[in-house]
């Protein structure tokens, strides 16, 4: 019946229409494993500070995180694909923290919740506690706050699933190469400002 | 002067010197009567709970100061501040662990910010930071470290 309706000589436009008001849709793989990576993250239950109560917050009634899909909390970081650092990271944490990304299955994303997680926040010179997540870890995103509130989180994750949407993680290999380069080039930058900043 | 502290003083002659604090009987004794004269607060005075447990850094004066919060749970509002100093350069006091078992995390504590070494200390190992950590960042004299990734 579908089939029908086109007659061929139309645009790819008209034909999509057609097509869609039969529930069918054209997509490639990449797309297609995209669009359910984007909407449903498994955030790894993890939390160190007052980030996470807010954390519990969004997955509760009030604030719903299930609306978006994101609400499956693991305890497992193998069954995890989502790491959010959510409050500071001292130096007595980071290996914790480097084992459970370790093992967390790929691809996996890093938010950074919080001031603290993003540039160490009031605790920044601190003789305990690294200037922000990013230090250890390759964040994805940051989300700024002491506390974020929920509808920050929410946004935060949203901006990751556009960034999940474009990503193409068929070339993963190249892809990770290239993340490992950005983490290098940011070391290089950092180091520079840093003499910049000695200089001063 | 508070009856407490006169009690104090006829039982430990010339050990105990009473320290003018508002509203908290206060005295101070030299880190060898320590134990002794907790033993007795606790046993003859009915102290039983050690509330705190803290120090100060006095550079200036060339000494740390190590103060005891001691309670009474049987009797009420009964309460003493028990203040001993030591060297800054070597900075040791008894510790009081065998006395009150909770001083164990308290003393270790003091040992890992201020870097104050309680001897006769069941396992005196630094308990907030790592163990390989250098210095003690509560010291006025510390300079503190660059957390490098």
């Amino acid at each position: 019946m579908v089939l029908e309706k086109m007659d061929g000589n139309d645009s790819n436009e008209k034909d999509r229409k057609i097509l869609a008001e039969a529930n069918i849709f054209f997509t490639n793989l990449q797309k297609l494993f995209n669009w359910g990576r984007a909407r449903s993250f498994w955030p790894l239950n993890y939390g160190s500070n007052c980030c996470p109560i807010e954390m519990m917050a969004s997955g509760l009634a009030r604030f719903d995180i299930a609306r978006f899909g994101y609400e499956v909390f693991r305890s497992c970081p193998r069954q995890a694909d989502l790491l959010v650092v959510a409050g500071p990271v001292t130096i007595k944490l980071r290996p914790v923290l480097e084992r459970l990304w370790a093992q967390m299955p790929e691809p996996k994303w890093v938010v950074a919740l919080g001031n603290c997680a993003c540039s160490g926040g009031p605790f920044k010179d601190g003789y305990s506690i690294y200037p922000g997540a990013d230090s250890i870890l390759p964040v994805d995103v940051y989300i700024p706050g002491c506390p974020p509130r929920p509808e920050a989180f929410f946004y935060g994750l949203l901006e990751l699933k556009k960034k999940v949407e474009q990503t193409d993680y068929s070339r993963y290999d190249e892809w990770k190469k290239a993340k490992k380069l950005a983490k290098k080039e940011d070391k290089e930058v950092r180091k520079r400002r840093e003499k910049e900043e000695e200089r001063l | 002067m508070n009856p407490l502290i006169q009690t104090l003083q006829e039982a430990f002659p010339e050990k105990v010197e009473a320290v003018e604090v508002s509203n908290y009987p206060t005295v101070k004794i030299a880190a060898a009567d320590l134990v002794a004269i907790m033993q007795y607060l606790k046993d003859e005075q009915n102290f039983d709970y050690l509330a705190n447990l803290c120090s100060i850094d006095y550079p200036e004066e060339d000494a740390f100061e190590i103060v005891y919060f001691l309670h009474s749970l049987k009797e009420r509002e009964k309460r003493i501040q028990v203040k001993v100093r030591t060297a800054h350069n070597r900075p040791e006091v008894p510790s009081i662990t065998a006395v009150y078992p909770g001083a164990n995390w308290q003393e270790r504590e003091e040992y890992d910010l201020m870097g104050i070494t309680f001897t006769d200390h069941p396992n005196l190992v630094r308990v907030l930071l790592p163990d390989n950590f250098e210095g003690h960042p509560l010291r006025k004299d510390f300079k503190g470290v660059n957390v490098k990734p």
